[in-house]
């Protein structure tokens, strides 16, 4: 396949050729790039003209008709990015968005991930946002600077008196005015400004920042067209895929290679033993995937399973509950009324939608080219190249690079011949890197003011899990030795946070029932009277009222019906959750309505933060309610989508999501993670609140409801 | 391997293939047609849905051998011209995806339901789209656009 737009439009790897780097008064730094020819023809061809005239920086590329090409840098995982990104920079270059094409930036440390154009080109920890705000603002004000000086300088009047409105510079004493591509070439001569004394816009001339602006790869998403990384294509290109022991930790000894190799479409079949940044395996390399995958499933591998072989899933809980209580409960008051309860949760997959998969290509030149829908490009060890491709989910599971490095393992067998590694979803389940599990052993007491007295959590993590709570000071947090399991864990969603507010925001609505007051205003009564630092009480209890005004709160509802409150500051974020639902006497649950108030700042894309919202507090819903990976003889149980049950549209609750208004010249916070954490514990009090029956182990399914 | 001749989007193709390759990856390698999404392989996730003859079907469970003269549609071939459908510009119109890896079988399965049923309820909605997971859980903008094309 050639080039298509998607995949190339990079700048040049030999960052020497094409980076202009001006040093500036105080110190800063500009880096001046240009597009190689993949952008500048995709440009062109966006644009329907001549290639692009005037290139400020290594973000924009504006033509002499007036169209805008902009870079997003950080890779899209489904949070928005590739459409956020450009509008900031679009807001203070100051067109109009149906004016501007996105493309995709490679990973190139040196013309995206400097401090002053945002940071790393990670989507991790709801970090893009914020890390990008105001830089690519600045990127965008820096060319729009240049414009306005390009104008000045053609009409001989001071800048000062120049003005600028949807792509074109006015001059209002005179009624002078030329587009932007009409600059171009005058621009094109000017030094770019330092990014950090531009003058950004102020919040009345926000025009595009808190507006609705539909995903910028949506047309091309519900045509079908080439976006991720499963969907490259590469001349000659060679199919692969690779088995591992399904305990972590085993290596393969023998496997019957040869009656494998004779397989329909095989090009090769070989163990690929174990080394930095790869475990052992065996890697079948055919013309297809399906031929691939045919022929991998009639491997017969022996394995060393190695020493994680005999764990279990009821060994961990026999060790959770011995170290749990081990440390001695502490003693309250006498007339303290005290409640103890344990609370666990279970490892989960992150199971994105596109199986993990990467292509890599040994070139003749000895370097590496990399495609791979990832969330962290510098984990693509080795790779001269990695072209960031759209990834079907993230979730956490692409920060690890493991099946870039397979990918690149197997290729190197067959240089000059891209091979494309997919992984099955019983590989991609069974070789995930778990959310740990946890268990919290609690003990709590009212004094008899009705008010929190003490509140002791015993903390038993499994090998990965943490939990440093901050929600509020008299939470005090032993930490147990973590139990060893052999499972391999990496960050999951809102990690440390994603279920551990599960047990903390559950546990609170036990103290706020046993003490008679209503759960809403206990919460707020506890975030006004504690002296919390880690985060701002106050913007907490705006969201606290305001999911709970939005969700009518406190409206009375029949048996078996009930609503339940939670929040969490996670990633910086504000979120309250009401939830809604309703326990038939058999106890089927359905949750009717999920309410979210949320603060994170000013709302860079008003469509996409909502979209998080709705889909954060449905996968944090879906993740409690229906799903676990259990281990048996050291192996994950559940292998594919009939054991490992996502929620479905039929189980999907309605939702509203309400922003609490934020100052555009402040950076907002991300919204990857924040409103994930407290739907669980929502709508686990939403449960109790029905029935009576308090969930203390997830996930809800395996729970008895029942009530009568 | 056997040749095997389909209809694709009204165009006549010829592939060959082991005859118990499914459909999904004579469409995406031999065809190079990526929009129809292998997600799960055993039929439960619903990204790899196409239309036979105007049904919806998971092509992950359907051998090539299978499809005979069935007409094949894929995700590729329901814009004629370059002209969205109406389902297809209600699912931009309410920026439905997040990933986007689960909405071409999304949009295979809600083009049946209404071909099916042109003014779905809700509860129609339910059956029709319960086998089409999404892991970003955008079920909520799933349903509004199906409603919105239904209006149309």
């Amino acid at each position: 396949m050639s080039a298509s737009p998607e995949i190339a439009p990079v700048l040049d790897l030999n960052r020497r050729s094409f980076l202009k780097v001006t040093a500036l008064a105080g110190g800063g730094m500009m880096l001046a790039g240009y597009f190689r020819s993949g952008i500048t023809e995709a440009m062109a061809q966006a644009a329907g003209s001549a290639a692009p005239a005037f290139v400020p920086n290594s973000f924009i590329s504006i033509s002499s008709n007036g169209m805008v090409a902009i870079i997003s840098k950080n890779p899209e995982i489904g949070q928005g990015m590739k459409t956020s990104l450009p509008m900031l920079i679009a807001e203070d270059l100051d067109v109009s968005w149906d004016k501007v094409t996105v493309y995709q930036g490679d990973f190139n440390t040196a013309a995206y991930g400097a401090q002053n154009v945002g940071g790393p080109q990670n989507a991790s920890g709801s970090n893009g946002t914020p890390q990008n705000y105001m830089p690519m603002r600045r990127v965008g004000a820096a060319a729009r600077t240049m414009l306005v000086q390009a104008a000045a300088q053609t009409w001989s009047v001071p800048e000062s008196e120049c003005t600028t409105g949807d792509g074109t510079v006015f001059h209002k004493a005179t009624g002078k005015k030329l587009g932007y591509g009409e600059l171009t070439a005058k621009a094109a001569t000017l030094t770019p400004p330092d990014l950090n004394s531009v003058v950004l816009k102020d919040n009345k001339d926000i025009k595009i920042l808190g507006t609705r602006i539909s995903g910028v790869d949506n047309p091309k998403l519900v045509t079908g067209q080439s976006l991720f990384g499963i969907d490259v294509k590469q001349p000659g290109m060679l199919h692969a895929n690779f088995t591992k022991c399904p305990v972590n930790g085993g290596t393969p000894t023998s496997a019957n290679l040869d009656e494998v190799k004779k397989l329909p479409g095989v090009r090769d079949a070989f163990i690929v033993p174990a080394a930095t940044g790869v475990k052992g395996g065996v890697a079948v390399v055919a013309d297809t995937t399906w031929n691939a995958i045919s022929a991998a499933n009639k491997l017969k591998i022996e394995w060393n399973e190695g020493p994680n072989a005999n764990q279990s899933s009821e060994s961990f809980a026999t060790q959770a509950q011995a170290a749990g209580t081990a440390v001695p409960a502490p003693t309250y008051p006498a007339d303290a009324k005290v409640l103890s309860a344990t609370y666990n949760f279970p490892y989960v997959s992150h199971a994105c939608l596109e199986p993990m998969n990467a292509t890599a290509c040994y070139k003749a030149d000895g370097t590496v080219e990399v495609w791979a829908p990832i969330q962290n490009p510098g984990a693509a060890r080795g790779a001269a190249t990695v072209h960031i491709m759209r990834s079907g989910g993230g979730f956490g599971r692409r920060l690890s690079a493991e099946y870039v490095s397979e990918a690149m393992a197997i290729a190197q067998k067959f240089p000059g011949v891209p091979v494309q590694l997919t992984w099955t979803r019983e590989q991609d389940i069974g070789n995930d890197l778990f959310r740990p599990a946890a268990w919290h052993f609690f003990t709590g007491a009212l004094g008899t003011d009705g008010k929190i007295l003490g509140w002791n959590d015993r903390f038993v993590p499994v090998q990965g899990a943490n939990f440093g709570n901050n929600e509020f000071p008299s939470l005090t947090v032993q930490s147990a030795p973590a139990i060893q399991t052999g499972m391999p864990t990496g960050p999951w969603r809102s990690p440390n946070d994603n279920a551990n507010f599960w047990a903390t925001q559950s546990f609170l609505d036990e103290l706020a029932h046993a003490s008679g007051k209503d759960p809403l205003q206990f919460r707020l009564d506890l975030l006004a009277s504690e002296k919390i630092t880690a985060y701002n009480p106050e913007r907490m209890i705006a969201v606290v009222k305001l999911a709970g005004e939005q969700a009518g709160w406190g409206k009375k509802l029949p048996k078996g019906q009930g609503m339940g409150i939670a929040f969490t500051f996670s990633h910086r974020g504000y979120v309250a959750i009401v939830a809604e639902v309703t326990v038939t006497p058999a106890g089927d649950l359905t949750v009717n309505k999920m309410t979210a108030g949320v603060d994170v700042g000013p709302v860079v894309n008003l469509s996409a933060a909502e979209n998080q919202v709705q889909g954060g507090m449905i996968d944090g819903l879906s993740t409690a309610w229906l799903l676990k990976i259990t281990v048996d003889k050291g192996r994950p149980v559940q292998a594919n989508f009939d054991d490992y049950p996502l929620i479905q549209m039929n189980q999907a609750p309605t939702t509203a999501v309400h922003f609490i208004k934020g100052d555009y010249n402040v950076a907002p916070t991300g919204l990857g993670e924040p409103a994930l954490p407290p739907a669980a514990p929502a709508v686990c009090n939403a449960i109790f609140a029905a029935t009576g029956k308090r969930v203390r182990s997830l996930p809800i399914k395996d729970e008895d409801l029942k009530w009568s | 391997m056997a040749t095997f001749k389909l209809t694709v989007n009204g165009a006549a193709k010829s592939v060959d293939v082991e005859a118990d390759t499914p459909l999904l990856w004579v469409l995406r390698d031999s065809l190079e047609m990526v929009g129809t999404k292998y997600g799960c392989g055993i039929g439960m996730c619903g990204a790899c849905t196409v239309h036979l003859d105007g049904k919806a079907k998971r092509a992950c469970q359907t051998p090539i051998s299978d499809v005979g003269t069935a007409k094949v549609t894929t995700i590729e071939g329901l814009a004629q011209n370059g002209k969205l459908t109406a389902l297809q510009q209600a699912w931009c119109d309410h920026d439905v995806p997040q990933c986007g890896y689960c909405q071409s079988g999304q949009i295979m399965s809600a083009t049946a339901l209404l071909a099916d049923k042109p003014k779905p309820t809700d509860a129609d909605i339910d059956n029709a789209m319960s086998g089409n997971l999404c892991r970003c859980a955008t079920y909520t903008r799933i349903r509004a656009a199906i409603h919105t094309a239904a209006a149309k």
